[in-house]
């Protein structure tokens, strides 16, 4: 076994969230090397050592913050030709999506999508994933030679830092220049739209709505509910794709994956698509008028319900209990 | 300009899927196929480029051959033409495969842009429009909930976690659209009728030139595995009588998060 490799996103020296938990799964998997571009890259070594990485391939070069998936395709296509890892692990986000599926097609790896974890297999990899809202799982293995590109779900494995103390990892600081070689897509600004509360990726509590609330502006009431109980706000597909909510509300296969201490799905119905990226709250509490719902199947607590009156009469009830 | 639209036909989302224990594969029997909804939003997308600019959409699928429906669909909607990959040796590809056939079947093709949904609605990887960007040498603009077209060059807002990016990249390119960025049309009456006349072309591996280079003969992957996940314990359900925020409120408070 030559090794496991996690692509190590980093925005400004820190990295991702997810990085930490891919860290954490592929150190049980084998010899771990990260690989960490862009501006600032170094400063996330020592972390990246605290969850497992043994070796980090640095490169610092803007091309990797300014320029989409191609110069990291370039640079890990080099890499792995000198090295020969067996596996590589991404997160399964905007930037690993295109590196992974890209390099996939460069190296005509197996590249498995949607993983919720990887576990060794009469010498090889199984790599498991969660199908029709987790309600199946699926193990597959790949046919084709190595590496295998696999693409883990933010939130399917609890980051947790290495046991030992370890020692810092080997750092190897790459300077060669960057060839995207081909015509490129440039990143030419960024811009952060205003949210108010925690982010829905570390909220404890998540209030969700769907179209059963009937209107965007019924949104708002959700918002104030939120407000009262420090939770964030969350949405489905649906009402996203009718305009209703941004995309970066989307809890779902599409979108983000949440797990956070309580769950409250309002007017969701619980299609698959949503349930897979919410199914692991520890306790889920939902309000809906159709007592067919499938998102009831999943409910500690399901209030079957108008929720236009339930809403405005729950957020007056925990100001009650809140003492206001 | 010339636009490309790669679509897929699925079965229909609202219908709860299931595998088939033997075969590993999704039961497709007895379930409506459809445009894939997503797909949807890249065909208005193109639709809405080559109405201001001129020139054609063409829509690419592949899949058995009633995903010419699919593609119909896309038709009545107003693309121009279509092509169809179809050959029994492409049945269960994975993506790579699909994308090879893809790229295949675009060559020689005259386009500016080629369009995609971000991900399907049923197989969810999204890994084919950035494998096609790869094999095309392409530059890939994706996850754009906005698109416009300006002096040879496309111009996205690609969506991040906190907001998005504006993100540019020259003609030839691959795009993959959110659901946010239109909203479909629906096909009129004689958008229906003047689907059946417009040309699709069907191709096969052989037509390709990849017997023995992509479908079955070229599985990267293999599903080998299939069981239920462990289910959640069923909860209480209540119908509101006036007490439902109550019982809420009160189980929050049990909780410890009030």
């Amino acid at each position: 076994m030559a090794g496991v490799w996690v692509f190590a996103e980093t925005v400004e020296g820190t990295p991702a969230p997810v990085v930490l938990e891919l860290l954490t799964k592929a150190r049980s998997l084998g010899e771990t090397t990260a690989i960490a571009l862009g501006p600032g890259a170094s400063k996330s070594v020592q972390t990246l050592g605290q969850y497992g990485a043994k070796k980090v391939y640095v490169h610092e070069d803007p091309a990797f913050r300014d320029i989409l998936a191609t110069p990291a395709v370039e640079l890990l296509a080099r890499l792995i030709e000198k090295d020969q890892p067996d596996l590589l692990i991404f997160g399964m986000t905007y930037d690993g999506r295109d590196v992974a599926s890209r390099l996939s097609a460069r190296l005509s790896s197996a590249l498995i999508a949607n993983a919720s974890d990887v576990v060794k297999k009469d010498g090889g990899w199984a790599i498991i994933t969660p199908v029709f809202g987790g309600s199946l799982l699926v193990t597959t293995v790949p046919r084709a030679k190595a590496p295998t590109l696999v693409l883990i779900r933010p939130k399917a494995v609890a980051a947790e830092p290495a046991a030992s103390e370890a020692a810092p990892p080997q750092v190897e600081t790459l300077s060669d220049p960057v060839e995207p070689g081909k015509p490129v897509a440039r990143v030419l600004r960024r811009e952060k739209e205003k949210a108010s509360g925690p982010k829905l990726e570390d909220a404890t509590i998540i209030v969700s709505g769907g179209r059963g609330l009937g209107a965007p502006e019924n949104f708002k009431m959700l918002d104030e509910l939120a407000a009262e109980l420090g939770a964030a706000v969350g949405a489905s597909r649906a009402v996203v794709d009718a305009g209703w909510k941004p995309y970066s509300f989307q809890i779902g296969q599409t979108g983000k994956t949440v797990k956070p201490a309580v769950y409250i799905a309002v007017g969701i119905s619980g299609a698959m698509q949503h349930t897979v990226g919410m199914k692991g709250a520890k306790t889920i509490i939902a309000i809906n008028k159709d007592p067919e719902a499938p998102i009831f199947k999943l409910a500690d607590l399901g209030v079957i319900g108008d929720v236009h009156k339930i809403v405005p009469q729950l957020i007056q009830e925990v100001r009650a209990r809140k003492g206001k | 300009m010339n636009v490309l639209v790669c679509v897929k036909q699925i079965p229909d989302p609202n219908v709860p899927g299931k595998l088939d224990p033997q075969t590993k594969r999704m039961v497709r029997e007895g379930v409506d196929a459809v445009l894939d909804p997503g797909d949807e939003h890249a065909v208005e997308a193109a639709l809405q480029l080559v109405e201001k600019d001129g020139g054609e959409a063409t829509i690419i699928s592949m899949g058995p051959p009633r995903a010419m429906d699919a593609i119909r669909r896309a038709l009545a909607m107003g693309a121009h033409r279509g092509v169809l990959i179809t050959d029994p040796g492409l049945e269960n590809s994975d993506a790579l495969s699909t994308a090879r056939a893809i790229a295949a079947a675009i060559e020689g093709q005259s386009y500016e842009l080629i369009i995609c949904g971000t991900e399907s609605t049923d197989g969810s990887s999204g890994a084919v429009p950035a494998q096609l960007a790869e094999l095309l040498g392409l530059p890939l603009l994706s996850f754009a909930r906005k698109l416009e077209v300006n002096d040879g060059k496309a111009q996205i807002d690609r969506q991040t976690d906190d907001g998005y990016d504006v993100v540019e990249a020259p003609l030839p390119a691959v795009v993959t659209v959110t659901g946010g960025i239109n909203e479909a049309r629906y096909p009129a009456l004689r958008g229906i009728m003047q689907a059946k006349n417009k040309e699709v072309k069907q191709v096969g591996l052989k037509d390709l030139g990849l017997d023995g280079k992509a479908g079955k003969a070229a599985l990267t992957e293999e599903v080998v595995e299939i069981k239920a996940a462990e289910a959640r314990k069923a909860g209480e359900i209540v119908e509101d009588k006036g007490d439902g925020a109550k019982r809420v409120a009160d189980y929050l408070v049990e909780l410890k998060v009030i």
